[in-house]
């Protein structure tokens, strides 16, 4: 005899290796999953956390994010094959940003790569990749991948006052990392990664470190961080704030393309605007020529930063390009009433040939179990709508 | 430098036809042989002093078309004569013997059977016949004469009549076992006829998946389903071929290695120029045509780094390992096969469908069969250059013998299969073994290294449904273009597929040409 408890067992989230202290702090309860981890909706408020983003620091468990080690002589080359963005000119403890597409050219997913050595880089995304990173590999002589994904906990440290907490922890000169470069320091007899990088637009860290060493982090940062409004936040806040940056979510503003199964309900980079991600320039890497045919014929769609009257989030609406709403030419894929751009902001996919014209939108919302409806105008914002010059300075102002 | 329209990889016989046509078209056309002999695997070679043979030892289903087009008559090859009587060997001596359309050794309800199975097939061979000789469209194209080859297909379908229509679309992917049982009650007459469908391939009589449509492959070819040994035998089918050839004014080069092909770039994407041969050397073409299988293509001659990712994958995943080994004997006279007069047809050892599903069995698993079944000729009675005056050569195809051997081919386990294969061939024929001069057997994986040939295979990769028509080898490669703008596919590993009938390099021609 088994009970259901026993029967479905194996299917239990698994626990980031900093679970002791978020379960701690989770006083809400509000877990969800990622990647098979159990993973926090909010902690004790989404706003609340936001604003820590915004104005203190808090800190995003990474630990469920996916991480490929990809090591040898030809990693680079397999690499450059896969990803759009050409690698070979980047240097040693770096970080970029990078996407990788279907041989049609439609977006597998996005990344980031982390170059450790010039034979060993580190590539994290958000959904597991490893039969596509095995074929990409096929053909190539040596390159080794190596899922680390339960073998590194990670941890995001984002917001203002993130730089000062190093600091006071003791990793001096944390202050001279440039965007998108990584530093070594010693940790507890071993090494603690930082990389100037993050999710959320704003000036922040994230810090890698080996399992073993997990608790000890968190419980010196949260010591240093005391006095600097440091607060773990979920995935509400991270979603807030990485619309007011103008970053992409799979769910959101694409599908990934191995799992979307309708024709082109997938995206090109093109189309979402990361056209500066596609270099042509470099050798034959997958995708290029459907690219170089997007390229030429311009995206179908193109996704854009709106800027809506009023203040009721523009979610699932449609734009138009009338007023009367009767010419649809595109879909809202984010939105929220921005608290630090004090805006009305939305993400949305928008037929390129109308990007000149007018934009309007009909918004849906509910009051008190009555639903109702306003037609709202639409503004294109070229910049992203949250923007901090400490996000891009080094040493970034402090406050 | 000298430069080329069309640079051929591989003289195999497809490679000789796709060079011939693109000649006689106006385009100056180099081929390149790896070998020092041509033919690929129809090429003959000396394997013991005096004794010569080839890998494919009888010339069946090439195409008519392809010979007048080409004119191999007055280059020597006969394609009217020497068609071989099949033999299905009964170990008690009562031999069936199938010549022309004449059945003898069966009940007379058999006989009558064999009649009507005939007549039925031949009308689904000759139905499919024009189809073999043109490109399957791409699925999505809108090309109104690639949209016609489907048409005619259809319509060649619907001409069938309804009855004949229904029981081709009943008969044509089914398992070779089910056919042979609803037709015939005699043993050795199912595994005779099911001979066909399932050689060069790794399928079993009981395996769906198409033995039944290669079958009407082979059929449907110039001389019907006939197996042919003319006086020049397969070898005065390539010399033919290369005669044609030269006198169209193809420049051939044997004894060189293509290394690498070029590839590079242009506004559109990539784009092949040339090839680069083992010693470095390049040589320029605005066409490079392959004629080796898909994945040497590919892989090797190409380079991933030059492919999509997806696409790599296909081609990588193809079924591309060989299950059938070869034994050659060279006598010093000839066997007697007892009850036999004269051994001169297609000998088929296979004493009932069992006998080939159970080697299959251990072939899948890894492990050939302590009860091998097997295809025999005696090509030196009708070709009298391959054996000195008197004496002979015995060929044989043996089947299921795999690429992978799971205990690793080394010198033990090829004595073990020879030996197992003479102890069932002396059953048949009691004196073999004391007219032994020289014996030569060649595994899969032999055959991969002496001919470039991926695993062996006879057909390049398997000619099954999944790897057929419009999706052989894999889409973005079927209809002769590559994804690689001036690469071309001319081999078996492309529709309509492999044997001797040359319709991939016929097909690729007038891609290349259109």
């Amino acid at each position: 005899m088994t009970n259901n408890s026993e029967a479905f067992s194996g299917e239990r989230l698994k626990q980031s290796h900093f679970h002791p202290r978020l379960a701690e702090l989770n006083i809400r309860d509000s877990w969800s999953s990622w990647n098979g981890y159990k993973f926090a909706n909010y902690y004790y408020d989404a706003e609340y956390e936001y604003f820590c983003v915004r104005n203190t620091c808090a800190t995003y468990d990474i630990c469920p994010m996916q991480k490929y080690v990809i090591k040898g002589v030809d990693a680079e080359a397999m690499l450059n094959r896969m990803i759009t963005r050409d690698i070979s000119k980047m240097r040693q403890n770096r970080v970029t940003y990078v996407v990788w597409c279907t041989d049609e050219g439609r977006m597998v997913d996005d990344g980031t790569i982390f170059k450790l050595a010039s034979d060993e880089f580190m590539l994290t995304c958000g959904s597991p990749c490893s039969a596509w990173l095995e074929k990409s590999a096929f053909g190539f002589g040596d390159v080794s991948i190596t899922d680390k994904s339960d073998e590194i906990a990670a941890l995001a440290l984002q917001g203002p006052t993130s730089c000062t907490v190093l600091r006071k922890m003791g990793f001096t000169e944390i202050e001279t990392t440039k965007p998108f470069n990584i530093k070594h320091f010693p940790f507890h007899g071993d090494t603690l990664m930082i990389s100037r990088t993050g999710f959320t637009g704003d000036l922040g860290y994230e810090l890698w470190v080996k399992p073993e060493l997990a608790i000890d982090l968190w419980d010196e940062l949260y010591a240093a961080g005391a006095n600097y409004g440091i607060h773990p936040f979920g995935e509400t806040a991270t979603n807030m704030a990485r619309i007011e940056a103008g970053f992409i979510m799979p769910g959101f503003e694409f599908n990934e393309a191995l799992k979307t199964v309708h024709f082109e309900h997938d995206q090109t980079p093109f189309e979402l605007n990361l056209g500066w991600l596609v270099d042509f320039k470099k050798k034959h890497f997958n995708g290029r020529s459907a690219l170089l045919q997007e390229q030429k014929k311009g995206p179908k769609y193109t996704l854009t930063k709106l800027d809506i009257e009023g203040s009721k989030p523009a979610e699932g609406a449609y734009v138009y390009s009338n007023k009367r709403c009767s010419r649809e030419i595109g879909y809202v894929t984010s939105a929220m009433w921005s608290p630090s751009v004090k805006a009305n902001i939305a993400l949305a996919m928008i037929k390129t040939e109308h990007l000149s014209g007018e934009l309007w939108t009909e918004i849906y919302y509910e009051k008190e179990l009555r639903q109702y409806s306003k037609v709202a105008r639409c503004t294109i914002k070229d910049k992203p709508f949250w923007t901090p010059a400490r996000a891009r300075l080094t040493p970034p102002l402090e406050n | 430098m000298r430069r080329y329209d069309s640079i051929i990889i591989g003289a195999g016989h497809n490679g000789l036809i796709c060079a011939s046509y693109l000649a006689r078209s106006g385009q100056k056309v180099l081929v390149l042989e790896s070998s020092e002999s041509l033919g690929g695997l129809a090429s003959s070679g000396e394997f013991y002093p005096g004794f010569k043979t080839s890998i494919a030892h009888t010339v069946n289903h090439f195409s008519q078309k392809i010979a007048n087009d080409l004119d191999l008559a007055s280059h020597g090859f006969n394609s009217k004569s020497g068609s071989l009587p099949i033999v299905g060997l009964s170990i008690d001596g009562n031999h069936l013997v199938l010549k022309g359309n004449e059945l003898s050794g069966v009940a007379p309800e058999d006989s009558q059977a064999y009649g009507t199975y005939l007549d039925s097939m031949q009308r689904f061979a000759d139905m499919l016949k024009p189809f073999w000789l043109k490109t399957v469209p791409r699925i999505g194209s809108n090309r109104l004469p690639e949209l016609l080859s489907f048409a005619s297909l259809g319509l060649n379908l619907r001409l069938l009549g309804k009855d004949a229509m229904r029981e081709f679309l009943r008969v044509f992917s089914l398992p070779m076992r089910d056919l042979m049982d609803e037709n015939f009650d005699n043993d050795i007459l199912k595994a005779m006829l099911s001979w066909d469908g399932l050689i060069g391939s790794k399928l079993a009589p009981r395996s769906p998946n198409n033995s039944v449509l290669a079958l009407l492959y082979r059929m449907s070819g110039g001389q019907d389903d006939a197996h042919q040994v003319t006086t020049e035998g397969v070898r005065g089918l390539i010399a033919a071929l290369h005669s044609s050839a030269a006198a169209a004014g193809v420049e051939v080069r044997s004894g060189t290695s293509v290394h690498r092909i070029h590839v590079g770039e242009n506004d559109a994407g990539l784009v092949a120029t040339g090839v680069h041969l083992k010693d470095s050397e390049q040589i320029d073409a605005d066409n490079i045509v392959s004629s080796a299988d898909p994945q040497s293509t590919f892989l090797n001659l190409v380079g991933v780094e030059h492919l999509e990712i997806e696409f790599t994958n296909r081609i990588r995943r193809l079924r591309c390992d060989g299950y059938v080994a070869k034994l050659h004997l060279a006598l010093d006279d000839l066997p007697k096969f007892s009850g036999l007069t004269r051994p001169d047809g297609r000998m088929i050892i296979a004493p009932n469908l069992d006998a080939i599903e159970f080697a299959y069995d251990d072939a899948k698993y890894g492990d050939f069969s302590q009860q091998p079944v097997m295809e025999i000729v005696i090509p030196s009675l009708q070709d009298k250059s391959l054996a000195p005056d008197g004496q002979h050569v015995l060929s044989a195809n043996i089947m299921y013998v795999p690429y992978n051997l799971k205990k690793g081919w080394d010198k033990k386990a090829r004595e073990d299969l020879c030996k197992l294969v003479i102890d069932v061939i002396e059953r048949y024929a009691p004196d073999i073994r004391s007219h032994i001069l020289y014996e030569e057997v060649l595994t899969p994986l032999d055959l991969e290294q002496i001919y470039g040939v991926t695993g062996g295979h006879w057909h390049h990769t398997e000619f099954a449904l999944d790897q057929l028509f419009m999706m052989r080898p894999t889409f973005g490669a079927a209809q002769y273009s590559t994804p690689i703008s001036g690469l071309y596919l001319c081999g078996a590993g492309c529709h309509p597929g492999g044997g001797l009938m040359g319709g991939p390099g016929h097909n690729a021609a007038r891609e290349i040409l259109r």
